[in-house]
């Protein structure tokens, strides 16, 4: 057996020694733990139910978003169908800067998604842990002198609060990832409909930043080249709406 | 000795494997050190995976305390210096 313990260990530890030191009696002690296990499965099923409503707020911002992205692609369209390529291009821009964003988003989604699963793994070990402690609990006072009793409570009590502490920090990242998100999704909302949308790349150096626009830049001539060729292709150049109306 | 991955449960691993872990561990610590949170994400994937393919997972009526703990695979660079402030995440071997 090591003669140190990693950091995480101690605190998981000095925790929950702290909390069973308290009681000097081994039932008392046993009430008190058990109390204190519900308790706290309590909270852990409510911070899973907390991530996963954050979630779900997560995916009506993505599809928003989604919705932003088509809605420039049209004007994008548009704007080329009124030969102004120059609208198009800024359509075209705006669209490659919420779709990178997008795909961050869906990505970070996807490792939530992850640890959303993990979670609910991890809570129903913790319950399984809980009555397995309910089950040994009987068996330690039915086996042990008070002494042995304290020490086996200790072992047992501080390795499903080592479990409990697993799950709640857990939650606690699973929170913390989804804030992080919601922020970014909420930034990006905002540089969209206020049309300030040029510092995209918050974080990153200038050249970062030129390189990024470069590949975008790329991906916009592209587009531009495929929604001409799409709309030559149409026959004669139909005109939108405006015109139309303008020309009657 | 009992190790637990976070977010996944606890292992009983070979006492031996030990100077292994370390060896990790101390991968861990130079890829915060470097700043590299690639090489932080390899090392604490490697670190898992020697757990997991030489440690026995305990099942969920063993009510024991892990001698070491390691953190999730995608724990970032910010929260990986907050935990390693002190020691790596596996105990070194005792001093002879």
């Amino acid at each position: 057996m090591p003669g140190l313990m990693s950091r995480l260990s101690l605190i998981f530890k000095a925790k929950f020694s702290k909390a069973l030191d308290r009681a000097e009696n081994p039932n008392e002690t046993l009430d008190y733990s058990y109390e204190e296990q519900l308790r706290q499965l309590q909270n852990v099923k409510r911070g899973i139910a907390d991530v996963t409503t954050a979630k779900k707020r997560l995916e009506l911002q993505y599809t928003s978003m989604q919705q932003q992205v088509d809605k420039l692609d049209g004007q994008a369209r548009q704007a080329l169908q009124a030969n102004r390529e120059d609208l198009a291009r800024e359509a075209l821009t705006r669209k490659a800067a919420v779709q990178a964003q997008l795909e961050g988003i869906m990505q970070q989604g996807q490792q939530l998604e992850a640890q959303q699963q993990k979670l609910i793994e991890g809570e129903r070990t913790l319950q399984a842990k809980v009555e397995a402690f309910r089950t040994q609990k009987e068996v330690i006072k039915a086996q042990y002198s008070a002494a042995e009793a304290q020490v086996r409570i200790g072992e047992a009590a501080t390795g499903i609060g080592e479990q409990m502490a697993d799950v709640g920090l857990a939650i606690q990242r699973a929170k913390d990832k989804t804030d992080q998100m919601q922020a970014r999704a909420n930034a990006i909302d905002e540089l969209t409909t206020s049309g300030a949308l040029e510092d995209y790349t918050a974080s990153g150096d200038d050249i970062d930043r030129q390189l990024a626009q470069i590949s975008q830049g790329g991906q916009v001539d592209s587009e531009l080249e495929k929604m001409k060729a799409e709309l030559g292709s149409g026959g004669a150049p139909k005109q939108i709406e405006g015109e139309a109306e303008e020309a009657k | 000795m009992i190790v637990r991955l976070l977010g996944e449960g606890q292992f009983r691993v070979d006492d031996a494997l030990l100077a292994r872990l370390n060896e990790l561990d101390d991968e861990v610590g130079k890829a915060v050190d470097a700043g590299d949170e690639r090489a932080l994400w390899t090392a604490l994937q490697a670190l898992a995976d020697a757990v997991r393919e030489s440690g026995e997972k305990l099942g969920d009526s063993d009510l024991v305390p892990s001698d070491a703990v390691i953190p999730p695979e995608d724990l970032s660079l910010e929260e990986a210096r907050d935990l390693l402030q002190h020691d790596g995440f596996i105990p070194d071997p005792v001093a002879s």
